[in-house]
């Protein structure tokens, strides 16, 4: 016990007086917090839009109006050759081109149908789609307007038409910061927990300290918790950090309780923290430590839903996602954030979680040696 | 006169795949007794004390050091014995008081013999003024000196020194060789492996490694009349001469 408050001393000594890692521990993930969710944004605006206009017409021009004017688009050139707009796509100046045929206004007000077409450059797959969609949305607003102002209907609507309204559960304002601040929190604590043990540990055993450590009589598992002790505390409070930000900066205040958040966090960091140990007694520079992290950190991200949801991932892809602890996580985090889930709703999880503590931090005091 | 045997090895060999690092070493260590282990680079010490000192597992043969076994024992080993590698292994960003502390805390020392021995440590090393520096800053003479103490500030019976004058000025030597003789008059028996020839010449008794075996064992005097040399750096280079084992 005694030789534990020792270790305990010299590290936390250690790191207070690194100020790179501090700089490290505290700064970078502010920044991070601050800059990401900001930048990382679902929603496309600025969709740089080409209008082939063949027909001029007041219609045509109120429609194109009415697009430009949702924020959504951004009007690249106006022109009258489906050539020029194509070639805009090519320079890559316009994702986007909407042609309007020459007789749109007449056979709308005549024949009561109108055919419009739309081209997506189709490089960037996220923003086609969602570009198309928000265009097909606003076109079909325009539709009903034109119906409405213009065109007689009869009390009687021969044709039937289903009209869906929806409302957003959990996330009324379907704000996707309050959806993705929670996630970038979960790989900020993940960051801290894996790659700064590791990083540690490697450091004693590249300046030596290792081996001094070693033929001295501490108990592998003193050595091993006076590393761990020190990255949990460090960890829960950049989570304390990160919510204190996510309130003042996004007026996140979670709708469960602090207190589930912390339970959960204190396991998914006793699992992480095996990982970052389990890492170490594999690498013997610092590098390796880092190249290791740096890898296992990628597939946490690609795979733990923070982007993507893991619901639409191919089987094959969600099954991995079962090993991933970040993206168990990441779920807590958000059932408890935005529907205010308690202890027991995430009991799956954090039994899972207790699982992994286990499993990790076990393999790597197995594979921990004193000598060789 | 006839010491008290501190550490004994018969046979001790370590292999590493087909490679024989320490090759059948046998020999015998007295309380007190500052014993100069010699050796070309590659020729096996450091794998040698690696394995006295528990952190490398020996092939075949047996050994004990304060009495206990190489291969069971090797925490016991570990309470009675102090260590400086080759590297520098201290903390470089803790202070020399933090280090010093650090060291004598993790071998159970009590705080009263932490606090009235760092006292009269930094006395004795005159780093009075720089106790509360970070280590990084002393120069590399002061710090092995320093390391050499906090290697037997938790009074072990043996002290395992791995080239520990290694690029040190020749004043700071020979200061570093004054504390090893204080040591050893105070029962601490010294294990040294170093390079220069000089320093072979002031143990009790020196063993010379070629190719992972021991060529040559005895008091400094006995060697050189055996190898009919003037000293001991003749002596030396007779032998590694024969080495095939390149650096």
């Amino acid at each position: 016990m005694r030789t534990l408050l020792f270790l305990l001393q010299k590290e936390f000594r250690q790191i207070f007086r690194d100020r790179a890692i501090l700089r490290v521990i505290f700064v970078m993930p502010i920044l991070q917090l601050i800059l990401l969710p900001n930048a990382a944004d679902y929603e496309m605006k600025n969709i740089r839009l080409s209008v082939v206009d063949h027909d001029r017409s007041e219609y045509a021009r109120q429609l194109v109006q009415k697009i430009t004017s949702s924020g959504y688009f951004r009007l690249n050139s106006y022109t009258a050759s489906y050539a020029d707009a194509m070639r805009e796509v090519e320079l890559d100046h316009a994702d986007l081109i909407l042609e309007i045929p020459a007789d749109f206004e007449r056979t709308l007000v005549r024949e009561n149908e109108a055919m419009l077409f739309m081209s997506l450059n189709a490089i960037n797959g996220v923003k086609a789609n969602l570009g198309g969609s928000y265009l097909r949305s606003i076109i079909q607003d325009y539709n009903r307007e034109v119906r409405l102002h213009w065109i007689q209907l009869p009390r009687f609507n021969p044709e039937t038409n289903i009209e869906i309204t929806s409302s957003n559960w959990f996330n009324p304002e379907m704000n996707y910061k309050l959806f993705m601040v929670p996630g970038i929190l979960v790989i900020l604590v993940t960051l801290v927990g894996s790659f700064l043990t590791s990083l540690n540990i490697v450091r004693e055993k590249e300046i030596g300290t290792m081996e001094q450590i070693n033929v001295t009589p501490i108990r592998k598992h003193h050595f091993i918790l006076g590393k761990l002790i020190p990255f949990w505390i460090l960890g829960l409070l950049v989570l304390t950090v990160g919510m204190f930000i996510s309130w003042v900066g996004y007026g996140i205040v979670p709708v469960g309780s602090f207190f589930t958040i912390y339970v959960f966090a204190a396991v998914f960091l006793l699992a992480v923290l095996g990982l970052g140990l389990l890492t170490s007694t594999y690498s013997d520079t610092q590098q390796q430590a880092m190249l290791i992290s740096f890898f296992m950190m990628m597939i946490f991200i690609l795979l733990s839903g923070l982007y993507t949801p893991i619901d639409s991932m191919p089987e094959w892809a969600q099954y991995i996602t079962h090993l991933n602890p970040v993206a168990y996580f990441i779920d807590v985090m958000r059932l408890v954030v935005l529907k205010g889930a308690g202890l027991y709703e995430i009991r799956r999880q954090l039994l899972i979680m207790l699982g992994f503590a286990v499993v990790l931090n076990g393999w790597a005091v197995l594979s921990y040696r004193k000598r060789s | 006169m006839e010491r008290e045997k501190v550490i004994t090895a018969k046979g001790l060999t370590k292999r590493f795949g087909d490679f024989t690092a320490v090759d059948a070493i046998s020999f015998e260590v007295g309380k007190g007794e500052i014993f100069g282990f010699l050796g070309a680079n590659g020729a096996g010490k450091t794998t040698a004390i690696r394995m006295l000192c528990g952190l490398s597992i020996p092939t075949d043969g047996e050994a004990t050091v304060a009495g206990f076994d190489v291969y069971r024992q090797t925490e016991q080993i570990k309470r009675n014995i102090g260590y400086m590698s080759q590297k520098f292994s201290l903390y470089n960003d803790l202070t020399v008081r933090e280090n010093i502390r650090f060291f004598a805390g993790i071998y159970g020392k009590s705080h009263q013999f932490i606090k009235e021995n760092t006292e009269r440590l930094l006395d004795r090393l005159h780093l009075q003024a720089e106790s509360n520096k970070q280590v990084k800053s002393l120069p590399l003479g002061w710090k092995q000196k320093l390391a050499f103490s906090v290697a037997i500030f938790h009074e072990p019976d043996i002290v395992f020194l791995d080239e520990p004058t290694g690029g040190v000025d020749p004043v700071t030597r020979r200061e570093f060789w004054n504390m090893i003789y204080e040591a050893a008059e105070s029962g601490i028996t010294v294990f040294v492996t170093t390079h220069y020839m000089d320093e072979a010449e002031y143990c009790n008794r020196v063993s010379i490694m070629v190719d992972g075996r021991i060529d040559a064992l005895g008091t400094p005097q006995d060697l050189k009349q055996q190898f009919k040399a003037e000293s001991m750096d003749n002596v030396f280079l007779k032998l590694a001469r024969k080495a095939t084992r390149g650096e």
